[in-house]
């Protein structure tokens, strides 16, 4: 049964929020806003980092409960270190993905967050997973989350292509997060970019001033 | 979707619930996507075709594109009873004022008459429309009158549960000054794009245009829909 939640109902601070991750050719790359808010009037902080490092090249980023995302987060970022030195390789990214569904599922009835796993590995390469709120893993060529990504739905449908450039990767993220930032009042701020491929992870912020307008700005 | 809710406690072995089927219950309504867009001598207006009583189509060929004039139409969401009624009490009084005043009615006095309705009967109401058409004074105009009454004109506007999705490729894609080809193209994406997402949007996408010559309909069917990379 499907259970559906708005962020209004959230209790305490939440990430009402826009996130996404999309694979791109050699890589991948995860985004989001940066507003967190409490009960979808009060902004508690403009410049929260919502893509947590799992690993040196998993990334996840959360949509839902703050306090519930991180407590998860923390889980998840133990057991894969534990994981990783087990295995003495690097964790797969349908490993972190993996944990974090299993933590989501097994705990379904006292969370409310959901997750966007990226990441890069030698045995797949880019890939990108989603952990929804009750706890269904599914890998998709790209994904978006939170509350403002209703309002994307149309335009990352109309323009995704697979196998874009990094910098066509780059364009269709921060416009798809701007669009959403634009019509969401609980996504906003500056955007986060991390851009995962083999050679490492790299960290891009985009300010509020710099972001792309559109015509009614 | 079937979904089964356990209630803690009461056992029922038959209720009232059983013997009609769950779509009966429901009101009928055009959970849809509406949409219109002003270009340089008229209006492009669009709308899906489907008109739900919960989980069940009940029309899926719905016509939410009602003329209220010659040159000015609306686009019906919300629920279908509100709509039709208020669509036929407002065509009655736009009629009776243009044959006052002895000729054709401006969209604005159209528009008027909406929210007037619309937000004296706020509470009983559920109605977003959206209104457009030309006249003489001011070409190709569009006012919004969403649910609660307010009145306020856009050049370009989506209505209806499916416009959520479409809000971002709206915004990105519209630009001051297009062409009524381009409007008509434009029109049709964002109601395709509504449509594959919205599960009370869907059936056929009809578009209507509307200029000082007169009024041009168009019916897109499913399967002529422009297609997404996906």
């Amino acid at each position: 049964m499907e259970r559906h939640t708005t962020d209004s109902r959230v209790k305490g601070v939440s990430t009402g929020t826009t996130i996404l991750a999309v694979k791109f050719r050699g890589g991948v790359l995860i985004g989001s806003d940066s507003r967190a808010s409490i009960g979808g009037s009060y902004v508690a902080s403009r410049v929260i980092n919502k893509l947590i490092q799992v690993h040196d090249r998993i990334f996840c980023c959360i949509a839902g409960s703050l306090a519930d995302a991180q407590a998860v987060t923390r889980a998840a970022k133990f057991q894969l270190s534990f994981h990783s030195v087990q295995m003495d390789s690097p964790p797969l990214v349908k490993a972190a993905a993996s944990v974090l569904r299993e933590l989501c599922y097994s705990n379904k009835e006292e969370l409310q967050a959901g997750f966007i796993t990226a990441g890069w590995d030698k045995k797949k390469g880019p890939q990108v997973y989603t952990v929804s709120l009750g706890g269904m893993l599914l890998s998709l060529p790209f994904t978006i989350g939170g509350s403002g990504s209703t309002y994307i739905y149309g335009y990352v449908d109309a323009k995704y292509k697979a196998d874009m450039s990094r910098e066509e990767c780059l364009q269709f993220a921060t416009n798809a997060l701007a669009l959403a930032m634009g019509r969401d009042n609980v996504s906003g701020g500056i955007i986060h970019l991390v851009v995962i491929t083999e050679e490492g992870a790299e960290h891009i912020v985009i300010p509020g001033d710099k972001l792309p307008k559109f015509h009614d700005q | 979707m079937a979904a089964s809710v356990a209630v803690a406690g009461a056992q029922h072995l038959s209720s009232v619930s059983d013997l009609v089927p769950d779509w009966a219950r429901q009101e009928v309504s055009t959970g849809t996507t509406i949409m219109a867009v002003e270009f340089d001598g008229g209006v492009v207006i669009g709308a899906d075709s489907r008109t739900t009583t919960g989980a069940y189509i009940a029309n899926r060929v719905t016509d939410k594109l009602t003329p209220i004039h010659d040159r000015i139409f609306c686009c019906r969401s919300g629920s279908a009873a509100d709509t039709q009624a208020i669509a036929d009490a407002v065509t009655y009084q736009l009629g009776f004022h243009s044959i006052e005043l002895d000729e054709p009615p401006l969209v604005r006095t159209a528009a008027n008459l909406f929210k007037e309705m619309c937000y004296r009967y706020r509470e009983e109401l559920m109605a977003g429309i959206i209104v457009a058409g030309w006249d003489k004074r001011r070409g190709g105009q569009v006012y919004t009158v969403p649910m609660g009454g307010m009145l306020v004109r856009q050049p370009v506007s989506v209505g209806g549960s499916g416009s959520s999705y479409v809000y971002g490729f709206v915004d990105s894609n519209y630009r001051s000054g297009m062409s009524k080809e381009e409007c008509l193209r434009f029109v049709a994406e964002a109601l395709t794009l509504a449509m594959e997402r919205d599960g009370s949007s869907g059936g056929v996408a009809r578009l209507a245009v509307i200029t000082e010559e007169g009024l041009e309909r168009r019916v897109i069917l499913g399967n002529e829909l422009p297609k997404s990379t996906i």
